[in-house]
C-alpha cells in the first residue's frame, strides 16, 4: 500500500482536499439559483463565478451530482451536424472540450477517435453528403468516405451488415471523442465551488414562485430561497418545472437505454453510428464497449430497463461485428430524454421574466455541456440570448421557425 | 409495461403496440388565432400524469383509448373510441 495513502486513511481530518464543500444550511437568498447539478448546471455556476464574477450561487439537486443524464448517456462528443446554428454551436464547444482537462487540472479521458456515422441507402449517402458541406462550409472537418476507407479504419466491421444492409458510404469526422461523463460534471462542480458556489445535493424543488410575471423566489424541501433569477437545466424534469411556472412548451419525454460490455482490449479505435440500424459503438478506456439505441417508442417518465432493447441492440450489433456474439453484457440503464420537435435544444429566456431554460436536450446533449454552461452564464448575467443561442430560443415554436436538426441526431428516433 | 389489453384482441405483448400519443382536441382552424394554433401543433403536456392515449394494436390494426399513468407505466383502462365505459 503506498505510505501516502496509509496516511491519509489514519488521519481523521482528511489531509487531501475534498472536491466539493461539505454540505451547509440553505441561505435566505441568493442572486441565481440554478436547478440541477448535472453537467450542464454545474457548467453554468463555473463560468457565472469565473467569467461574470457572480458567486452567490445555489446549485439545487434532488439527487446527486451528475446522477442524471450527464451519468446516463454515451459520451459521444461531435460538431457534425446539420444546421449552421447547430454546427457552430457544437464546434465552439469542442474547441471548449479540447481544453477542459487543463482548465480543470482533472484528467476526463479526453480521447480523440474520428466519428463514423453510417449510410446504408442512397438517401443516408445524400444526407450525408449534405452534412459534410455544411460542415465544410463553417471549417468543421468532416468529409463523405467510402467503404474500404472505413473497412481500412476498422477491420472487423462486416461492411455488408450480414447481407441485411450493406454500407455505402459514411460521413467522417475526425474530431469526434469521446471523454469521461462523471468527471465532467465533478470538474465544474469542484471549479464552481471553489470560487464560492454552493451545490446542495438532496434538495428537491417543490415550487416557483412567480408575482407580476417576475421569479421572487423557489421553494424547496429544505426551506425557501428568494431570487430574481433561476436557470432550470434539469433534463427529464424539465416540464415539471416549467408546469410550475405555468409555461407551455414542446418538450416530450421518452427514454433512451444504454449498456456496456465485458473489457476487452482495446479492437475499436473510431465511434460507429448507424442511423439504419440504430446503433452507435464506442470503446472506454476501460476497454468496455458502450452501446446505445433509439428512443424508446412511447412517452414514460421512468428510468427501468428493458429485455427488448437489448435484444434489438445486440442483433443489430453482431450484423455489424458478428465476431461479438460471445461478447457478455455487463450493465444497461436508461436516461429520461427531453425531446423536442425539431431535435434542437430550446435555451435562452422565456415568457417569465428571471426564468431561464436550459433544456430540449434530449438525446444529444453531453457534447453541449461546456458552450451551454458558458452561453446560459452569458444569458443569465446579461438577461439577453448569447448570440449563439438565437435560433434554440422557445419563441420559435410560438413563430413556426424551426431549427431542424433531425437530419444530423446520430439514429433515426 | 410489457402487456397491454387490446379491447378487441385481449391481452398481447407491447412489442404488438403502436403509440399514438395523447388525445388532443384540434381547435377550430377557420377561427382561431395563430397563437392558438401554434399551441396546438407544438406544445404538449410533458408533465408525468393519467394520460388518455391512442394506441394500435399493428397485426389488427385497432386503434384504441387507454388511460395510463405514464410515470409508472401502468394502463388503468382501455376502450374503444366512442364506447368509454
Amino acid at each position: 500500500m503506498p505510505w501516502r495513502l496509509l496516511r491519509f486513511g489514519l488521519n481523521s481530518k482528511h489531509p487531501e482536499p475534498r472536491m466539493f464543500s461539505d454540505v451547509q444550511a440553505l441561505k435566505p437568498s441568493y442572486d441565481v439559483v440554478i436547478i440541477g447539478a448535472g453537467g450542464h448546471g454545474l457548467a453554468a455556476a463555473y463560468y457565472l463565478a469565473r467569467e461574470h464574477g457572480i458567486t452567490n450561487v445555489a446549485v439545487l439537486e434532488k439527487g446527486y451530482i451528475g446522477g442524471g443524464n450527464t451519468g446516463r448517456n454515451t459520451t459521444i462528443i461531435r460538431s457534425n451536424y446539420l444546421t449552421p446554428e447547430g454546427v457552430k454551436f457544437y464546434d465552439t464547444s469542442v474547441k471548449l472540450w479540447q481544453d477542459l482537462s487543463e482548465d480543470f487540472d482533472l484528467n476526463l479521458f479526453y480521447s480523440t477517435r474520428g466519428h463514423f456515422t453510417l449510410a446504408h441507402t442512397d438517401s443516408a449517402v445524400r444526407t450525408m453528403r449534405w452534412r459534410a458541406e455544411v460542415n465544410k462550409h463553417y471549417g468543421v472537418d468532416s468529409e463523405l468516405v467510402g467503404p474500404d476507407f472505413i473497412k481500412r479504419a476498422c477491420p472487423s466491421i462486416d461492411i455488408s451488415c450480414n447481407g441485411h444492409a450493406p454500407i455505402l458510404g459514411a460521413l467522417y469526422h475526425a474530431p469526434g471523442s469521446i471523454a469521461r461523463h462523471d468527471a465532467v460534471a465533478w470538474g465544474y462542480g469542484r471549479g464552481a465551488c471553489q470560487r464560492g458556489v454552493e451545490i446542495h445535493q438532496q434538495t428537491a424543488v417543490t415550487g416557483i414562485e412567480v408575482k407580476g410575471g417576475k421569479v421572487v423566489g423557489v421553494q424547496t424541501s429544505r426551506g425557501h430561497i428568494a431570487t430574481n433569477k433561476v436557470l432550470c437545466a434539469v433534463a427529464g424534469s424539465t416540464p415539471r418545472l416549467t408546469d410550475m411556472v405555468g409555461i407551455r412548451t414542446p418538450i416530450y419525454i421518452h427514454p433512451l437505454q444504454a449498456m456496456v460490455s465485458e473489457p476487452m482490449k482495446p479492437w475499436l479505435d473510431h465511434i460507429f453510428v448507424s442511423g439504419s440500424l440504430h446503433i452507435y459503438i464506442s470503446q472506454s478506456a476501460r476497454g468496455e464497449l458502450v452501446m446505445g439505441a433509439s428512443l424508446d417508442p412511447y412517452e414514460l417518465h421512468s428510468t427501468r430497463s428493458t429485455l427488448d432493447f437489448t435484444e434489438g441492440l445486440s442483433a443489430h450489433m453482431l450484423d455489424m461485428f458478428p465476431f461479438l456474439s460471445h461478447v457478455k453484457v455487463n450493465r444497461q440503464w436508461a436516461g429520461m430524454s427531453d425531446m423536442t420537435p425539431d431535435f434542437a435544444p430550446i435555451m435562452g429566456k422565456t415568457p417569465v421574466e428571471g426564468f431561464y431554460l436550459d433544456s430540449g436536450w434530449g438525446t444529444w446533449g453531453f457534447k453541449a455541456t461546456p458552450v451551454c454552461g458558458k452561453t446560459m452564464a452569458w444569458t443569465v448575467a446579461n438577461d439577453a440570448p448569447h448570440e449563439l443561442i438565437t435560433g434554440f430560443s422557445l419563441d420559435r415554436f410560438r413563430n413556426y421557425s424551426l431549427t431542424g436538426e433531425k437530419g444530423a441526431a446520430s439514429v433515426g428516433h | 409495461m410489457k402487456l397491454l389489453t387490446c379491447p378487441v384482441n385481449g391481452t398481447r405483448p407491447v412489442s404488438e403496440f403502436a403509440y399514438g400519443g395523447e388525445i388532443r382536441i384540434a381547435p377550430d382552424p377557420q377561427s382561431c388565432s395563430d397563437a392558438q394554433w401554434a399551441d396546438f401543433v407544438f406544445n404538449r403536456n410533458g408533465a408525468p400524469g393519467i394520460k388518455r392515449e391512442w394506441w394500435c394494436h399493428t397485426p389488427s390494426n385497432t386503434w384504441f383509448i387507454a388511460e395510463r399513468d405514464t410515470e409508472k407505466d401502468r394502463v388503468l383502462r382501455a376502450w374503444l373510441p366512442g364506447s368509454e365505459p
